[in-house]
């Protein structure tokens, strides 16, 4: 049994139009009566409740059958219904605390949500974004199944999401690839291995922080010239991407080399002790921009070092977040296209446990709350359609929930906290610029 | 001897049940699943379906074969306890044959329980408690004209409904003041009883049979309050008593059914029960009660399969609640827990609504804010929601005329922003 896909709900989104239980009756009953909807809206306290099927991992209302009419289909995950069996007892809605299965009176059976299939008409139906068929589980099952290029139990901080996105990235890509993985967290915490051993299962190396993009040109050219096709990958720190490695990175950019150069942006020198770094934004605390009598934090902004790759008119760029998986996936795939063409950078916002001081089960949250609130920013640029954001965000929070929950700005001035909204801005303003004049050019050229 | 680390007796929804959630604790320990029938399993609730035609009977197995082989189970069918001894950890075999156990599981269910009737014994009689009575019943529906049914409860009712579809003459006896005692009052068993009788089924209720005599291939039942019932076919459908004949002197500690705990642990270290026979807590009274209902059989199930696994992620009993889906002619009723008469009075309070002309009806009881009960006819509600909110204790007082007046939508709005 693998990962199914789902319909989530969003309650604060819904405006209580009731189109899900339109379209949902109209294709389940050919009716226009809500009491044929499989998908229940319910008017409460101001807001809109929901009664559904879940589609339960461990379903109730199957064990509670005694007809045998009720079966979860190993496949889709789907609770399925088989009328020939059924026997009208009713003993399933017994069993169902969701009221997920429900008796529809003027059919004169039990009804429940079958997917649709795999498209929800409900989920089209809703204007406002309150209901998404989530596929993220065809990521589990694809992903799940591939082989891990990593040695069990690397040893990064508890809930660091730096591990998750080696393992991941290294599954995708597969094995034919070399890695370099300069100093930092990652060779940190032992991928590149102890003791005359690596921390994978494909060839990795330990490259000077200076010189990652020059070794993997050398690397790529080399395979290239032997007449294999190896993924050349970099698995860097921002300080790694943005500092001192960043003039190998851009000469290898420029030139168009082949391979694919994943920065995992922690906002720091995270592993050795937290100092900042030119990925390190405005007013955060790290050891060298202490918080005392007269230091609070950085002085300075962050460079933005993605914006920096598509001045340099890379093959594909794109910047991503462990909160949004589906679209880190998807930016992955084109990414490890792109790198069998030219320079693909993918830069990947990663929240520090450690560093950032916040609680070790948080780390997506941080992560999605960074790009809810609009301090980073998710979009993907190639030459040809330019750049465009992607995805685009349900649940814009204000930059304040997303400072309040991180200790590393728990000092900040209203001051600092105004500076910190006014970048974020200028950024967004910027970078949407970018996007707003690809699309017309796209709408040009069309 | 067969040496087995799990041991299950019975085959049904609790022994399913059980089964399911060792497997998701313990994927290697040595399963076996004793049944006496000699089928795949099956439900007790299906039979009068397959009476009826409704079901296939070889289309309502809850298992198939390949279920058990791919969870290494040993599922042995055809296979009869006739005794357990705890202390030694084996139980013998009708065949002769014994097993030796680590944990026991008693999941036996309830057998029909036949009343003391002079003549009873005398005449050809049905019951319906196994695949084959039901297929044995449906194959002597067409040549019975009369039915006597004795008993208006569940199996009764069912089968007098499925009986005069066929054409046949039915009467029903019942011992109580209405039907379906327990799970209905007066008004809403009424509901139910006019329905009988404008298909043509004489209910006799708060009646008795004093006496059968055989005649010819059927029987004549004198009647306690005067009068006779001439019938070609007799199903004694009485109620139903759990199976525990072959736990004496077993070690293990019995009164109506196997008495066990919050976890389903019975006296015994090293067996538990679940389902029909099991006797544990009730959810409203400080005894022990027999709660034989499907759903609480699976409930009871899971938690004792959790416990003998050794699974940490179980729950104990939340107590049984009375619970019963009914269908008739097309139309339905639903009882999730008590009745007002089964409280103290006091913080009790009773909303209800008929329409007995269009057959509704809906009752809900409330004790100090919190639901008690819902019963309804023809009446829409969620059952399961509503049996969990009993079971959380939800206070209602905040939502009370909401809920009073919308028990339905404002149950769903609770579900959907407190199970959260």
């Amino acid at each position: 049994m693998g990962a199914f896909e789902t319909i989530s709900f969003k309650p604060e989104l819904c405006d209580g139009c009731n189109d899900c239980m339109s379209a949902c009756a109209r294709v389940k009953a050919q009716s226009g009566d809500f009491v044929h909807s499989r998908i229940q809206i319910v008017p409460y306290e101001g807001g809109y409740e929901l009664a559904m099927c879940r589609q339960c991992g461990d379903p109730e209302c199957v064990l509670n059958c005694p007809a045998a009419a009720l079966a979860k289909n190993e496949e889709s995950g789907v609770v399925e219904w088989d009328a020939s069996k059924c026997v009208d007892c009713l003993l399933c809605t017994l069993g169902c605390a969701y009221g997920g299965i429900a008796y529809d009176a003027p059919a004169g059976h039990v009804v429940k949500c079958d997917m649709c299939g795999g498209h929800p008409a409900c989920v089209g139906a809703c204007a406002p974004g309150a209901l998404k068929h989530l596929t993220t589980a065809r990521i589990y099952n694809e992903v799940g199944d591939l082989e891990d290029l990593f040695v069990p139990g690397l040893a990064g901080c508890q809930g660091c999401n730096t591990e998750l996105i080696m393992r991941h990235a290294m599954r995708r890509i597969g094995p034919d690839a070399v890695v370099a993985t300069p100093p930092g967290c990652i060779p940190g915490m032992g991928s590149v291995g102890y003791n005359g051993l690596t921390g994978t299962k494909v060839p990795v190396f330990h490259p000077l922080l200076t010189n990652t993009a020059s070794m993997l040109t050398g690397v790529r050219r080399y395979y290239k010239r032997i007449g294999r096709d190896v993924m050349a990958v970099a698995l860097a720190g921002d300080g790694g991407t943005a500092d001192v490695g960043f003039q190998s990175l851009s000469g290898a950019a420029e030139r168009g080399e082949e391979m694919l150069f994943i920065c995992v942006d922690n906002e720091g020198y995270m592993n050795t002790g937290m100092q900042r770094s030119g990925c390190t934004p405005y007013g955060a605390w790290t050891s060298t921009t202490p918080v005392g009598e007269r230091g609070r934090g950085k002085t300075q902004d962050a460079k933005n070092v993605p914006l920096l790759m598509v001045m340099h008119n890379c093959e594909y760029v794109a910047t991503a977040s462990t909160g949004f998986m589906a679209d880190l996936y998807a930016k992955l795939d084109r990414a490890i296209q792109a790198a069998r063409r030219g320079f693909a950078y993918l830069h990947i916002y990663s929240p520090c446990t450690t560093g950032w001081r916040f609680p070790s089960d948080q780390n997506i949250e941080v992560a999605r709350k960074a790009v809810e609130s609009g301090f980073v920013h998710l979009w993907e640029f190639d030459p040809r359609n330019g750049l465009r954001m992607t995805p685009e965000i349900d649940n814009p929070v204000p930059i304040i929930d997303y400072l309040e929950v991180l200790g590393k700005y728990r000092h900040l001035s209203q001051e600092q906290v105004a500076h910190i909204e006014r970048s974020a801005a200028e950024n967004s303003k910027f970078v949407r610029s970018l996007a707003a004049g690809a699309s017309a050019a796209r709408a040009g050229a069309a | 001897m067969q040496q087995t680390h799990y041991l299950i007796v019975g085959a049904s929804h609790a022994a399913l049940s059980a089964l399911h959630a060792i497997r998701n604790c313990d994927a290697d320990g040595d399963v076996t699943v004793l049944t006496r029938d000699a089928s795949l399993p099956y439900s007790p609730t299906v039979l009068p379906y397959v009476v009826s035609g409704r079901s296939e009977p070889e289309r309502v197995f809850l298992r198939d074969a390949d279920y058990f082989a791919r969870l290494k189970v040993d599922y042995r069918q055809g296979a009869a306890v006739s005794k357990v001894d705890a202390d030694r950890g084996t139980v013998a075999l009708s065949d002769g044959s014994a097993i030796g156990f680590a944990k026991l599981l008693i999941a036996t269910g309830a057998a029909p329980a036949v009343p003391r009737i002079p003549g009873l014994e005398q005449v050809r009689s049905h019951v319906l408690r196994t695949l084959d009575d039901a297929i044995g019943l449906r194959r002597a529906l067409p040549r019975a004209k009369r039915v006597l049914v004795l008993g208006g409860g569940l199996i009764g009712m069912h089968a007098a409904e499925n009986l005069v579809a066929g054409g046949a003459e039915v009467t029903v006896v019942e011992m109580q003041p209405h039907v379906l005692p327990g799970y209905f009052d007066a008004d809403a068993s009424g509901i139910i009883e006019r329905s009988f009788a404008a298909k043509g089924v004489r209910l006799l209720t708060g009646e008795r049979v004093a006496a059968f005599a055989a005649r010819g291939e059927g029987c004549r039942a004198t009647l306690a309050g005067g009068g006779n019932v001439e019938a070609d076919l007799l199903l004694v459908a009485t109620g139903v008593a759990p199976v525990t004949q072959f736990l004496e002197g077993s070690g293990i500690e019995t009164d109506r059914g196997v008495l066990v705990d919050d976890w389903m642990h019975s006296s015994a270290e090293n067996v538990w029960a679940a389902g029909d026979v099991a006797q544990a807590r009730g959810f409203f009274e400080g005894g022990k009660i027999i709660n034989g209902i499907l759903p609480d059989a699976v409930d009871q199930g899971r938690i004792a399969g959790m416990a003998m696994a050794g699974d940490t992620g179980g729950k104990p009993y939340a107590g049984g609640v009375p619970l019963n889906t009914y269908g008739f002619f097309g139309q339905h009723a639903v009882s999730v827990g008590v009745q007002e008469s089964a409280l103290e009075p006091a913080g009790v309070e009773v909303r209800k609504e008929m329409d007995a002309e269009r057959g509704k009806y809906l009752k809900i009881v409330l004790k100090d804010d919190r639901l008690a009960g819902i019963f309804g006819i023809n009446a829409a509600f969620d059952p399961g929601i509503m049996w969990e909110l009993i079971l959380r204790r939800l206070d209602l007082g905040g939502v009370k005329q909401d809920f009073l007046a919308s028990p339905q939508q404002t149950a769903r709005a609770l579900m959907s922003k407190t199970w959260r």
